[in-house]
């Protein structure tokens, strides 16, 4: 039983300042039940058995979960499972014979480290600016004395989804990370809980974003349709008016 | 280890116990503990719980991790829940019927003391999470919703979709974030640990390599926490993430920490079945399903698509065999179940190594839409994975190792048998006894990082006299000579087989004689290919690239070392355990309907591993278990 037989264009860099290119592979006795990570696996062990350098490329949960794996594949992130990050993706959306682009996601926030691996610490260091809620261990209220309207849970819980991976940098025109801060601000900004610092959070984390060399949002809509996990543009929209409200509000 | 396993049990009624200690214990003031630094290695609930919470206390911690960033350990991939004793559906849970159930779950293998502890401080976590804005699931008034789960009687679970570990690790993140940008917490991502230093007897500080420039790096302390997860990768096929190792654990049992039980491996029952020989992981499907899935083969071998078999050609064999639990029996039972129906070759799916799990009577009785409504994204993915759509045909599953109740051996402090080395979560041994009842992980890491080392820890820090250590101190050179001579060995082998084959090799080995059901004969057998599969290993294996640069294969080669010697000891455990408890199945110690049977007389007891250096059987230490409030029953789910 033989299976598909693929042609690999990986964008190979040696490290962060050298230069990167597209090299081509071959992969062969690919089956449609392998995920597209293990088809890189299968490359890799070629590669080592033939004593080269094996593609770096960032992994771990494999099952979608861990925002840990990225990759632009064909020019989408992600690739061309729409709601799904590439872990998830399985060989069989490709036939034999076919061609597959893979590249790092790209953004001057998320500099390269090796070939397909890069740089996203810049959203540890927006998360520190302000995308938590300011609550000791052990002072805590007690967890049902302050009820919350089951929309506004599910609502809050739909934001929360993010994962982290990126996706959204690597899809915008202007490499925004606006819908990863957006849907952290409006998590907090659904629910109660982050009622006191709501003011503060926006603008410190629009503020790092900014710092990081993030581009601005112009509605492109890229990252909504690149977005693993379904996070909506509408949370770009929330986190405008939360900007909006907490520079009124700023004394 | 010349001391013997003293646990340091508080005295008192087990209800008071954890106050009284709480009280024993000195305190560091709070302008003081600035002075103390603390290093966490490991950033999923347990150690990204402990870094916040030490950070908010005020002590200057060092938070390391494999990953890109701390928010990714692997407790982000738990699905279903997380339980405690709030009793809100009024269903007369309490403290000590979660005590009871978690003790009665690991089948008499866990410490009372510590399991009471641990449903005591329950209740505080949910309430802290809620404060953290996890979005849990809420009733239309608003108040918190609760499951059944894992075959609980009452329902104590609580959840976000399922999506639980997820939330709850980002909630323990952001509190890690909040602390780092105080500066409180310093953030280490993709540095992997190599080594424990030990200074006069102490745990005083870690050697690790930064997985970005490959070099090795030092860092001291005053004390070190480990919460690196479970071994479960060892097995090679687990539903772990892919960076899961061994390897922090197993330098520090190389430096003196006792490993206990290291034989009690859960395998869940429900993960997708293996695809082909290029699998790289299982994919675990939530046990909520059981609520509303039937588990069913078919009588005998049988080709025909399942919607095509009628009713009484299936054979429904939880509901058979267990009656009045069903298709909830507890996880090692089921298992060992769908094991049994495979090996009479009754199983279903390409290989023959899967069963039915059928929501086709659920979705007759509530509706397509509320079965969308409760496991939409779990069909989803199943649908994703498999190519097949499990809304029309049964989904096919079959068991995965899945979590190691075995770790690190541990006092009631949580500490190890180091001096100042501590172990928290799924890395330590001390609460789920031989099996972890659902929903339980979540709770014991987030109770161990943010109430008990907060705790305890500081107890330590101000109960001794801990002198300066520099990370330039000669053992720290020493132990970075050790990491770096291991690191060469691995580049300089230059063989055939790459470690990702070999470890392959490994898992069949421990799968196939370690696995659902062990027996004499073959733990025998396993104790000999082990040993085989090491030395070819060190003889043939191929690490391509340089020590001193990004090198995820050396990364690999580094585990599967160290997995080649933690199989041994699991084997080697499971060997000397004559009995069969929890996730350990014995053969030869069952009752005569072929149910488990435990050996209260002899093996009543924690049994912790003493490394006695390269080439020499470690030492089997025993800490008995006595059971003053949970009687131990043959536990029976008939």
């Amino acid at each position: 039983m033989s299976g598909m037989r693929l042609t690999l264009q990986i964008w190979r860099q040696k490290g962060p300042d050298a230069p990167g290119q597209l090299v081509s592979y071959g992969v062969e006795d690919i089956s449609p039940e392998m995920s597209f990570l293990e088809m890189l696996d299968v490359l890799n062990e070629k590669l080592i058995g033939m004593g080269e350098d094996p593609v770096a490329f960032d992994h771990d949960c494999r099952e979608g979960i861990c925002g840990m794996c990225s990759l632009v594949i064909d020019g989408r992130p992600h690739g061309k499972d729409s709601g799904a990050t590439t872990c998830d993706m399985r060989m069989r959306r490709y036939k034999d014979g076919d061609t597959i682009t893979i590249e790092p996601f790209r953004a001057r926030g998320f500099p390269t480290i090796k070939d397909l691996v890069v740089d996203r610490s810049a959203f540890d260091r927006i998360m520190q600016a302000g995308g938590f809620v300011s609550v000791n261990t052990g002072s805590a209220p007690e967890a049902n004395s302050l009820p919350v309207p089951y929309e506004k849970a599910e609502a809050a819980m739909d934001s929360a989804a993010c994962v982290g991976c990126g996706a959204c940098v690597a899809a915008c025109p202007n490499a925004s990370a606006m819908l990863f801060v957006a849907a952290k601000v409006s998590q907090l900004a659904l629910l109660p809980q982050g009622e006191a610092e709501r003011t503060r959070r926006a603008l410190a984390m629009m503020a790092q974003h900014d710092k990081e060399g993030f581009g601005n949002c112009t509605n492109e809509g890229e990252c909504e349709k690149a977005c693993p996990k379904g996070i909506k543009l509408d949370n770009i929209a929330r986190l405008n008016r939360e900007f909006l409200r907490a520079t009124l509000l700023q004394p | 280890m010349a001391t013997p396993l003293d646990a340091k049990i508080p005295s008192g009624p087990i209800e008071k116990k954890w106050d009284k200690h709480r009280f024993d214990l000195k305190l560091v003031n709070p302008a003081n503990r600035r002075k103390y630094d603390v290093i966490v290695v490991g950033t999923g609930l347990a150690g990204g719980s402990a870094a916040a919470a030490l950070g908010e206390m005020g002590y200057n911690v060092l938070s390391f991790c494999v990953q890109d960033s701390p928010r990714r350990a692997h407790s982000i991939a738990a699905q279903g829940g997380i339980n405690a004793a709030k009793n809100y559906p009024n269903d007369s849970d309490s403290i000590w019927r979660l005590f009871y159930d978690t003790v009665k779950g690991g089948d008499y293998r866990a410490r009372e003391a510590n399991v009471y502890r641990l449903a005591q401080v329950s209740n505080a976590i949910i309430d802290h999470c809620v404060a953290q804005g996890v979005p849990f699931g809420r009733d239309y008034g608003g108040l918190l919703a609760n499951r059944s789960f894992g075959g609980a009687q009452v329902s104590r679970t609580f959840y976000c979709r399922g999506q639980t570990g997820q939330q709850l690790l980002l909630g323990a993140y952001s509190a890690l974030m909040r602390q780092a940008g105080k500066g409180r917490v310093k953030i280490l991502a993709r540095r992997e640990m190599q080594e424990l230093v030990v200074v006069g007897g102490r745990a005083r500080g870690i050697v690790c390599r930064n997985l970005v420039t490959g070099k090795l790096e030092s860092y001291a302390a005053h004390a070190v926490c480990l919460a690196t997860g479970g071994y479960g990768n060892t097995f090679f096929l687990s539903t772990n993430a892919n960076s899961c190792n061994a390897s922090a654990i197993w330098r520090a049992y190389k430096k003196g920490a006792a490993f206990a039980n290291p034989c009690f491996t859960q395998i869940h029952p429900t993960c997708i079945p293996v695809s082909g020989e290029h699998q790289s992981k299982l994919t675990l499907m939530s046990e909520s399903l059981r609520n509303d899935g039937r588990v069913w083969v078919p009588k005998k071998k049988d080709a025909r698509s399942p919607d095509a078999i009628p009713e009484e050609e299936r054979d429904y064999y939880l509901e058979r065999r267990y009656p009045s639990f069903g298709n909830l029996v507890p996880r090692d039972v089921a298992s060992r179940a769908a094991k049994a129906v495979c090996d009479e070759g009754r199983g279903v799916g390409p290989s023959g190594l899967s069963v039915f799990l059928d929501f086709r009577d659920a979705i007759a009785r509530d509706g397509e839409d509320t079965i969308r409504a409760k496991y939409g994204n779990l069909f989803d993915m199943y649908h994703h994975i498999t190519d097949e759509d499990p809304y029309k045909l049964p989904m096919r599953i079959y068991p995965a190792v899945h979590y190691t109740m075995g770790g690190l051996w541990v006092d009631y402090n949580l500490m190890t048998t180091v001096q100042g080395l501590f172990c928290l979560g799924e890395a330590n041994f001390s609460d789920h006894g031989a099996n972890r009842l659902g929903a339980s992980a979540l709770m014991q890491g987030l109770a161990d990082g943010y109430f008990v080392i907060p705790a305890t820890l500081s107890g330590y820090l101000a109960a001794e006299k801990l002198d300066k250590v520099q990370a330039d101190a000669p053992e720290f050179k020493q132990a970075e000579a050790e990491a770096d001579a291991r690191t060469k060995r691995l580049l300089s082998v230059n063989g055939k087989r790459t470690p990702v084959d070999i470890h392959r090799e490994l898992g069949r080995i421990l799968w196939d004689h370690c696995g659902m059901g062990r027996n004499e004969e073959r733990l025998k057998k396993a104790l000999a290919l082990i040993p085989e599969l090491r030395e070819e290993f060190h003889k043939n294996v191929k690490v391509s690239g340089q020590g001193e640069e990004f090198n995820q294969a050396l990364e690999r080669a580094g585990r599967v070392a160290d997995y080649l010697e933690c199989a041994e000891l699991i084997v080697r455990d499971a060997l000397e355990r004559k009995e069969s408890c929890g996730g350990h199945f014995r053969e030869e110690s069952k009752t005569p309907d072929g149910e488990a049977m435990r050996n209260d007389a002899e093996f009543s007891h924690v049994a912790a591993w003493e490394y006695q250096g390269e080439g020499k059987t470690p030492t089997r230490n025993t800490e008995p278990l006595t059971f003053e409030h949970c009687k131990p029953s043959q536990r029976s789910y008939k």
